[in-house]
């Protein structure tokens, strides 16, 4: 059973279990959206003294933090209880693009040269790291919503506006990766 | 105890976001690359699945499991907001290759670094905050 579920999960089998996650999150009185924690945690830190944005009672929104809670130990358990014995399959030409810029794949989910601590104190990593982060964080409350709570929770239920989110993730994504990676790396 | 279903719903999330994959810097360049079907692949299927769920919840006017209505609010329609705000997003999602949900779990995974990339998204949606009177909404 562990040896079967620790291989890598096929689309197939992920995109209906995230599906089924939103279900479950309606059902028990939530809703799927998970950049709304990152608001949350700025009401929490007492911003709403300063901005009336975050002026609310986060407290209704505790079980988006628990659920986040639950996202880092199911990160955990996946790692190491189901954690894949063999590297990440990804497309040559992928491998091929990137150690062209310089980023070599090594079959771990991440880059682990660009993402560490130390990392952080250079150029490359304060931006792969700091500023990604902040433009993320930054552009999903703007947007309304992240990848969850857009291209999930509103395409499921045939929202336009979040339709107009996702192809802006789209336009950041590729002007990131294909006119922006070159000059950074 | 009220908190434990999110909890477990968390738990289940994160599993499924590490063991396909989807947390992975590297599967999100392939995405933007479009040298590999397979983030399609599971964006598409939780859709298909997801509308379904929807057009059912909606249609038998399904309850919460303590009995409670289940809400969909429309989105107020926008151009500007949803997509400078996506574009802004999509940056950071390339350059960081990863959104909210695979940030926890990657710190979870053993990248403690990325508890830095939170704190930078935290720090993202609090300058959104102090200037959004003067973004384009």
């Amino acid at each position: 059973m562990i040896a079967f579920l620790s291989q890598p999960w096929a689309w197939y089998i992920s995109g209906p279990l995230i599906a089924l996650v939103m279900f479950l999150l309606l059902w028990v009185g939530g809703n799927f959206g998970v950049s709304s924690t990152l608001r949350s945690i700025c009401a929490a830190g007492g911003a709403g003294k300063q901005c009336d944005f975050f002026d609310f009672d986060w407290k209704n929104q505790r079980w988006n933090l628990v659920f986040a809670v639950g996202a880092i130990i199911g990160g955990f358990i996946a790692s190491t209880l189901l954690q894949n014995p063999n590297p990440l399959l990804i497309n040559e030409q992928t491998i091929k693009d990137l150690s062209s810029l310089g980023i070599d794949f090594n079959g771990t989910i991440a880059p682990e040269a660009l993402f560490n601590w130390k990392n952080l104190l250079t150029l490359k990593g304060f931006l792969v790291m700091v500023v990604g982060g902040f433009l993320v964080g930054f552009g999903a409350r703007w947007a309304g919503g992240c990848t969850s709570g857009h291209a999930i929770s509103g395409l499921s239920n045939l929202q336009l506006p979040s339709l107009i989110a996702v192809v802006g993730f789209f336009i950041g994504g590729l002007v990131m990766t294909f006119l922006i990676f070159p000059i950074l790396f | 105890m009220k908190y434990i279903k999110f909890l477990i719903v968390g738990i289940l999330f994160g599993i499924i976001m590490t063991k396909s994959e989807a947390i992975s810097w590297f599967r999100i360049q392939e995405m933007f690359r479009f040298q590999s079907f397979h983030m399609y692949g599971i964006i598409s299927s939780a859709l298909a699945v997801g509308f379904v769920l929807v057009q059912i919840i909606k249609r038998t006017s399904m309850k919460t499991y303590e009995g409670e209505n289940i809400d969909f609010k429309d989105k107020k329609m926008s151009i500007a907001r949803y997509l400078f705000g996506g574009i802004v997003f999509g940056l950071g999602w390339a350059l960081s290759g990863a959104c909210p949900g695979p940030m926890y779990t990657l710190v979870g995974n053993g990248f403690s670094v990325f508890l830095v990339v939170i704190l930078s998204a935290i720090l993202g949606t609090y300058t959104y905050g102090l200037l959004r009177k003067w973004l384009p909404h």
